[in-house]
């Protein structure tokens, strides 16, 4: 079933999209990302504009989030002061992001940047976890427990407050530079961070696994809101009815992978999340360094 | 305006004089395209007479060119080069008008039916509905990304060149199918209809065929410019409102 899109200007197939937004939703729910690392470029490979992509890509995620803090909130894996902290963060970084956006823009290569910005991000991140979650792995099969690292330089900074959800007592400036970070990022990158997120509160903060995912998604939700508004102000590239066929794909993928996340143990689940980093994080990297078979592109001239 | 224009270039050449002996009388099967949200691409039938006061002239076989043309837009072309071992956007050649959509349906091949010099005058053919001057003076071979842009838009059907797409019957009735596809931009698209003798244009006929957006879709689309804030808001309660329905569907299923 076809459905022209009245913002985009496409025609698209119904099913697809929706087959799409699930499969976004169910990563979504498992890992606490918001999958728009993922959906953007998929969006771009069905034929709509990347414009449109990356600003309908943040009404879905906004939906599929809200749909898995939900089910989090119920099961009081959310640490509110631990995701407030960083959403504070979190909306300077996007509005300092939006700032460095249209400076690169301004240079004419902002495409490229994003793309870079994804593969290095990506890789590294992957890269370690997964072999973070490697060690854990065989640690346990050793039947050894897994050592939390009590203290880093993390523990030493002033401003302390206490997280009673994570099981925390931590300066607040590590949480808010997190969240700058990955506020700069979901600008950029046009994507809510989580992926970017959920490691820094593993690793950096030391926060438990199962708290990190409901805490990732309640700040996503509020920093993808921000940008959907932004973009539907200034660009006029959110389409509703793609939108709206992503999300319903999306808050059932969301339901279903929260649930399957819960079955599953800590580091299955984040040496998952690390392959499945790699792997978009070598396509991208793919495509930069092969020969593109058309080396031609058409863009749209800003009518000023 | 554009008939005025045609006349005056027929006054001009005493070559194409015949102009006033062949008339074209014409009819579409839809002079508007409607953009539903089930949209799915839409054939226009072209159809028409040549209409004659006296016995056809003998000046050269009958030809007939039917093009239909989107709002023309500039577009930047970008050519990636490898620098640094990776793909980068380098030159950058602004087309300053080129059609969002454009289609030739002839009677037959096109440089029998259309000299070079007629394609020039009434821009024709699709490197002549294309318009680029002044491309930066460091590019040497600006044509390229010309050639590029028609090579992208032929494949994703945007620019379409039908030969003998033009059924001729006894040199009198003509009529083309002109397939507009699913992604089309809204607007004035101009029809033009062009009979040749000889590959000289002795006839033309202009019509406009006007596609838009209708309910939802133009609801939608206006709601989103006029009103950004309120249409922005609106996407965020519809997703909050679908991520809390789902939630709460599949608690309700659970217990």
């Amino acid at each position: 079933m076809q459905i022209y899109l009245p913002i985009a200007e496409v025609s698209v197939n119904a099913f697809l999209v929706l087959g799409l937004g699930g499969l976004v939703g169910v990563l979504s729910g498992m890992f606490g990302v918001g999958g728009g690392f993922l959906l953007t470029p998929l969006l771009f490979f069905i034929g709509i504009p990347p414009a449109v992509a990356v600003a309908t890509g943040a009404t879905q995620i906004v939906a599929s989030s809200f749909s898995g803090v939900l089910a989090h909130f119920r099961r009081r894996t959310v640490d509110l002061r631990m995701g407030s902290v960083l959403l504070i963060g979190g909306l300077v970084g996007a509005a300092l992001g939006i700032i460095l956006f249209n400076y690169l823009r301004s240079l004419g290569q902002v495409d490229l940047l994003v793309r870079l910005f994804y593969v290095v991000f990506l890789g590294i991140i992957g890269a370690l976890m997964f072999a973070e979650s490697l060690r854990a792995m065989r640690n346990v099969r050793k039947g050894k427990l897994a050592p939390r690292k009590k203290h880093n330089w993390v523990h030493g900074l002033p401003f302390k407050l206490r997280f009673r959800v994570s099981g925390l007592y931590i300066s607040v400036i590590p949480p808010l530079m997190v969240g700058v970070l990955v506020g700069i990022l979901a600008a950029i990158m046009g994507v809510g961070g989580g992926f970017i997120m959920v490691p820094a509160m593993i690793y950096l903060l030391g926060m438990p696994t199962k708290v990190v995912i409901g805490t990732s998604l309640f700040q996503i939700i509020f920093v993808t809101a921000f940008t959907t508004m932004l973009h539907a102000t200034t660009n006029y590239t959110v389409d509703v009815v793609l939108a709206v066929l992503l999300l319903i794909g999306g808050v059932i993928g969301a339901q279903v992978g929260t649930r399957i996340g819960v079955k599953m143990k800590a580091e299955q689940l984040r040496i998952l999340l690390a392959l499945l980093v790699l792997v978009v994080c070598g396509k991208l990297a793919l495509e930069l360094l092969l020969e593109p078979a058309e080396l031609y592109s058409i863009s749209p001239v800003k009518l000023t | 305006m554009m008939r005025l224009v045609a006349t005056l270039v027929s006054l001009l050449m005493p070559m194409s004089l015949s102009a006033q002996e062949e008339e074209i009388v014409l009819g579409l099967s839809q002079a508007e395209v409607s953009i539903t949200t089930n949209f799915d691409g839409s054939e226009i039938l072209v159809y028409g007479a040549v209409k004659r006061d006296a016995p056809p002239p003998d000046i050269g076989p009958l030809g007939v060119v039917v093009t239909v043309s989107g709002p023309s837009v500039p577009v930047l072309v970008r050519r990636k080069e490898k620098k640094f071992g990776i793909w980068l956007n380098t030159d950058a050649v602004e087309v300053d008008r080129a059609p969002s959509y454009y289609a030739v349906v002839t009677s037959g091949p096109l440089n029998r039916v259309l000299t070079r010099v007629e394609d020039l005058r009434h821009k024709i053919s699709i490197p002549r509905a294309i318009r680029s001057v002044g491309a930066p003076m460091h590019i040497s071979n600006a044509t390229l990304f010309t050639e590029a842009l028609i090579r992208i838009r032929t494949r994703s059907d945007q620019y379409q060149v039908i030969e003998g797409g033009v059924k001729l019957d006894e040199d009198t009735l003509f009529r083309a199918a002109v397939r507009l596809p699913a992604s089309l931009t809204e607007g004035d698209y101009a029809a033009r209809i062009f009979l040749t003798r000889a590959g000289r244009v002795v006839a033309r006929y202009d019509t406009v065929i006007d596609v838009r957006k209708v309910g939802l879709e133009r609801w939608l689309f206006n709601l989103s410019r006029e009103n950004a804030l309120l249409y922005g808001l609106m996407s965020l309660v519809i997703a909050i409102g679908a991520g809390w329905g789902a939630s709460a569907i599949f608690n309700m299923l659970r217990r």
